[in-house]
């Protein structure tokens, strides 16, 4: 080995210290890159596994009735590969100790085989046998959530009637990742569940014998799905069908690619910043550090080295420590990806895991770290070079002082010697004092916008449940009923306002853009859930108009007054040619509104509500819901305090999780910055506050010259971060909002005041562990020390 | 006054209007002000003059650490104010070993190491080992730096120097940050390497009791050469007052 290359290893472990910090800031920055791009290919991977290994139709097709015959004509489309027909229908679960009766969906299993589409994954217990028609198989989520188990009994009501039904087994679907009721847009295990039994017990509960309500088809390599969808249409109108739709527009896996999409628009946007950063206080300390090494360099070109020798030995010397930490990144980000991967398995209720990794992560955090370290060691090696080697090994030549204004003259007669160096200082090399204000802002700046995106996760939840929502319950009919019904809520007792809603599935089209949601019809004057502009006042409904809420204004690029065509799926299916009347304010789903009764009317069934809101008094809850669960057309009741319970829960397992890592690395970052801000400005002045020691200054007057400094850059530093923080909320706020949720991003003054304590703490831990350094200190040896 | 003549011996350095001039308008400082000198290959000389003088600005200049601002330095038959970035490099690999006042070794290397990191790009250098010898330190090569006293470090420093087997040796200040004892070892090893190896050495010092070992002394004041005085009673290290 070259005496060059051990000089290298022995400066690295001289500087041990702060090559493990300035390592650390890469390697969390790079871990974040790695972690979510290993964490979505993985989810990807898994998810595209589960649905072909238990094969996830292509094409969902509801119908009324069809008679089995039909399926041979639909396996007959041209294109279409497999064809499977079910049976399918609401249900109630009525579990002791509820107040209120759970929605499920019941499934029935093929008789003799296994299902051709749509299979199951069976976690516990055995199927249903055919000729056992009592036997059920339950959604392991919904049993989970309720402790239940095989060889229990279960009440179910289908179709009217009530049964006592045994769980013999617990399963798994690619078709149940995410489970909604309809109507709702939170996921909640406890609230929905499915069963799957026999077709013969199912075609008994809803009259269905020799017949099927829901086709699933798979379509070949060839197929075109827009012409099998015609196709199939074509086919089941005539006995009644719904609409078939594919697999992008069904619920859950709509939720679940928008969650998968949501992580990786955080993936995409947010790890690049934290690597940004960590790559420019790489720059600064790395550019700091060579300045440092002047003599030396000027030395060993004095020896006769060239410029390009002494160069590469530097290069290795930042290489070591970038690289080292992008090593260490890689590796701890593969690690927490895994780690991860199985917090979201048990999320997305994917049954196995295939964990990938993404080559492309490691590429671009070792590049973007090799890149950022070598820039700012190159860039002051080079003015090193163009030093000869005598004044390269000189100390740098102090600067010109420009001489005193009056002001500041004035200003300076009022301090004392060591607060003048400080001063002094910072205004002699106002550069290097710019550059550590611009890391230090850098760190207060991520800080400020993740602070901020915690608070905008708030706010999200704030307006969608105490702005747009203020209702206490939400009921939902077994089919539209007459707003007279509005008047028989209200009289129950305990319940205080009622608001009615008209709710319809449809799809909404703008030139090529579609989207397939829903139109909420709200009374002109609504009180308990209602539509709100932007100041958060009430959208009033006028006849003959859409209000379409923010984000599913994007998804179809429309403005207020371009005409929507609307497909409704429902009732008579009419399709609605409306203009836009205005945007709405939303931060969950993206829902549109219309009158109520323009709705009605153009449906031909006036006077008609799917559901309603209610007030009621918190005393007489119990009493309001048993007389809601007797009554036979309530379909479903949802709390309020549930579903913002699942948003919460949402936001806090899924994409959203995310913001805690985030948070944790900002914080790591922003010590980072600060520590080897405070570590590099006493390298540098080591031999000058040595020199403070020697003729007389105390430990703590010495520290305050150098801390000083410090205190001084941390407090510019915090309005510069942030002003830099406000603009990156924006940033993240953009990566962490899902087509489920928006997140906005206002950073409100505690966020700037935690950001700020946050960093002032970094700074005094930074101070302090400095500060123990200048008083174990040698004063003597500080002194001989070149620089 | 300046000794000058084309009859003498191989000349080392010639330098002709010699200047330096550091910073800019009101900040000018002139360190040289046109400095004529000879230097005769293979002797020791001293120059002597005050903090300021202009001496180390020489001394910088003539080993190709330094550039300056008008004038011509000749080495033997190269001038070193043409040369580029590069065969000024090459001239200092091939050529020149320097002595710093304050050694200037790298502290994280052994001394052993130190004089290695020379070795290992001379032309025709001599065993690190042997360089040690020649200093008296050929037991203490594995000590770092930070375990040598200081007139220790400054013998590493010019063995480290010697082992290229210089043909000039630059000492700035060599003896200027060690007592007498140790300041009159380091002489000595400088003039047997002097008389060993026949290099030219070259010490800058502001301590006059160093010119009684010297071949030729060189005054310097204000930037300019004020006599150059050849000694004809050279005196050994050992037997100079300090």
């Amino acid at each position: 080995m070259s005496p060059l290359d051990r000089k290298l290893f022995r400066d690295l472990w001289r500087i041990k210290g702060q090559a493990m910090a300035i390592g650390a800031v890469i390697a969390v920055g790079v871990l974040l890159l790695v972690m979510m791009s290993g964490l979505i290919t993985s989810l990807e991977e898994t998810r595209r596994a589960y649905y072909e290994r238990y094969r996830l139709a292509d094409i969902f097709a509801p119908v009324k009735r069809a008679p089995q015959h039909l399926l041979a004509e639909l396996a007959a489309i041209p294109g279409v590969s497999t064809v499977e027909g079910r049976i399918t229908g609401h249900a109630l679960i009525d579990l002791p100790g509820l107040e209120i009766p759970l929605r499920a969906q019941a499934i029935s299993i093929p008789e003799f085989h296994t299902p051709r589409l749509n299979d199951f994954y069976l976690s516990a217990g055995r199927a249903p046998a055919r000729e056992r028609l009592d036997e059920v198989m339950l959604l392991k989520g919904f049993a989970d959530a309720h402790g239940l188990q095989p060889g229990e009994p279960l009440d179910v009501t289908m179709n009217g009637a009530r049964h006592t039904l045994r769980i013999v087994g617990l399963a798994q679907a690619p078709e149940f990742l995410y489970t909604t009721a309809p109507g709702e847009l939170m996921s909640d295990d406890a609230r929905y569940a499915v069963i799957w039994m026999s077709t013969q017990s199912l075609a008994a509960a809803y009259d269905l014998d020799g017949a099927f309500n829901e086709a699933l088809l798979s379509i070949g390599r060839d197929g075109q799905t827009r012409r099998v969808i015609d196709a199939v249409d074509r086919l089941l109108d005539p006995y009644g069908g719904f609409g078939a739709y594919c697999l992008e527009d069904h619920t859950s896996n709509r939720f679940v690619t928008e969650e998968i999409a949501g992580l990786r628009a955080t993936g995409a946007a947010v790890p690049p910043i934290f690597l940004a950063v960590a790559a420019f206080l790489l720059y600064i300390v790395v550019s700091r550090m060579v300045e440092a090494e002047r003599g030396q360099i000027g030395l060993i070109k004095a020896f006769g080295y060239t410029n390009l020798e002494t160069g590469i030995h530097y290069f290795k010397l930042i290489l070591a420590i970038a690289a080292g930490g992008a090593i260490v990144g890689c590796l701890l980000g593969i690690l927490a990806g895994r780690a991860l991967v199985d917090v979201y398995l048990l999320y997305f209720k994917f049954p196995f895991l295939i964990f990938q990794l993404e080559p492309g992560s490691f590429i671009t955090g070792f590049t973007v770290s090799v890149g950022a370290a070598s820039a700012g060691g190159l860039l002051v090696l080079r003015r090193v070079f163009s030093l000869t080697p005598a004044s390269a090994m000189q100390p740098p030549a102090p600067p010109h002082y420009k001489p005193l204004g009056k002001l500041a003259r004035s200003i300076q007669s009022t301090l004392d010697q060591p607060s003048r160096m400080v001063v002094r200082r910072l205004t002699r090399q106002p550069g290097r004092m710019a550059g550590a204000v611009a890391g230090i802002a850098a760190g207060m700046g991520l800080s400020v916008a993740m602070v901020g995106i915690m608070s905008g996760f708030n706010q999200a939840i704030d307006l969608t449940f105490n702005v747009v929502d203020q209702s206490d319950v939400s009921v939902t009919f077994n089919e539209p009923l007459s707003t007279t019904n509005v008047t028989n809520l209200g009289n129950i007792a305990g319940v205080v306002d009622v608001q009615p809603i008209r709710y319809v599935s449809a799809v909404l089209q703008y030139g090529r853009a579609r989207h397939l949601g829903a139109i909420s019809g709200l009374p002109p004057d609504p009180r308990l859930y209602r539509a709100v502009d932007r100041s958060m006042n009430t959208i009033h409904l006028q006849p003959g108009g859409v209000i379409l809420a923010e984000p599913l204004a994007n998804i179809l690029n429309v403005r207020a007054g371009d005409v929507l065509t609307i497909a409704v799926r429902e009732g008579r299916r009419p399709t609605l040619e409306i203009p836009v009347a205005g945007i709405a304010q939303t931060l969950l789903g993206a829902p549109a509104y219309m009158d109520m009764e323009s709705l009605n009317r153009a449906l031909g069934e006036p006077n008609r509500m799917s559901g309603a809101y209610l007030r009621i008094d918190s005393a007489q809850q119990n009493t309001v819901y048993s007389t809601l669960k007797d009554m036979p057309t309530v379909a479903g009741v949802s709390l309020k305090q549930d579903a913002k319970g699942a948003l919460q829960e949402q936001m806090d397992e899924g994409a959203g999780s995310m913001r805690y890592i985030m948070l944790a690395v900002a914080g790591i970052i922003t010590f980072g910055i600060v520590y080897n801000a405070a570590r590099i400005a006493y390298a540098e002045r080591a031999r000058d506050l040595a020199s403070l020691r020697v003729i007389g200054f105390s430990r703590n007057e010495v520290a305050f010259v150098l801390l000083g400094e410090l205190a001084v850059v941390t407090l510019i530093a915090l309005p510069v971060g942030s002003v830099l923080g406000y603009h990156l909320s924006f940033a993240v706020a953009a990566g962490f909002s899902t087509d489920l949720y928006q997140i906005p991003a206002q950073v409100p003054a505690a966020g700037y005041g935690a950001a700020a304590l946050a960093v002032l703490s970094a700074a005094t831990l930074s101070g302090w562990l400095v500060k123990r350094d200048i008083d174990t200190g040698d004063i003597t040896s500080a002194l001989k020390a070149r620089e | 006054m300046c000794q000058t003549g084309n009859n003498g011996p191989l000349k080392a350095f010639t330098t002709r209007a010699l200047t330096k001039v550091y910073g800019e308008g009101a900040a000018q400082v002139h360190a040289l002000r046109g400095v004529d000198v000879e230097i005769p290959a293979g002797e020791l000389v001293v120059l002597l003059g005050p903090s300021g003088s202009g001496k180390s600005t020489l001394l910088n200049i003539l080993g190709g650490l330094d550039r300056a601002s008008d004038g011509d330095v000749m080495f033997q038959e190269q001038n070193l104010s043409t040369m580029t970035d590069a065969q000024l490099t090459r001239y200092r690999r091939d050529h020149v070993g320097f002595v710093f006042q304050f050694y200037n070794l790298m502290p994280s290397l052994t001394a052993y190491e130190n004089i290695e990191l020379v070795t290992e790009i001379a032309a025709s250098p001599m065993n690190p080992a042997d360089a040690l010898e020649l200093v008296g330190l050929g037991k203490r090569g594995d000590s770092f730096p930070s375990q040598l006293s200081g007139g220790e470090q400054q013998r590493v420093a010019i063995a480290r120097a010697v082992a290229k087997q210089p043909n000039v040796l630059f000492c700035d200040e060599p003896t200027g940050a060690l007592d007498s004892t140790t300041g009159r070892a380091v002489l000595q090893v400088l003039k047997n390497v002097n008389e060993a190896l026949g290099a030219t050495v070259l010490i800058v010092t502001h301590a006059a009791a160093t010119a009684a070992m010297a071949d030729r002394v060189i005054y310097f004041a204000d930037g300019q050469i004020r006599e150059v005085r050849v000694n004809s009673n050279k005196r050994d290290p050992q037997d100079i007052e300090w």
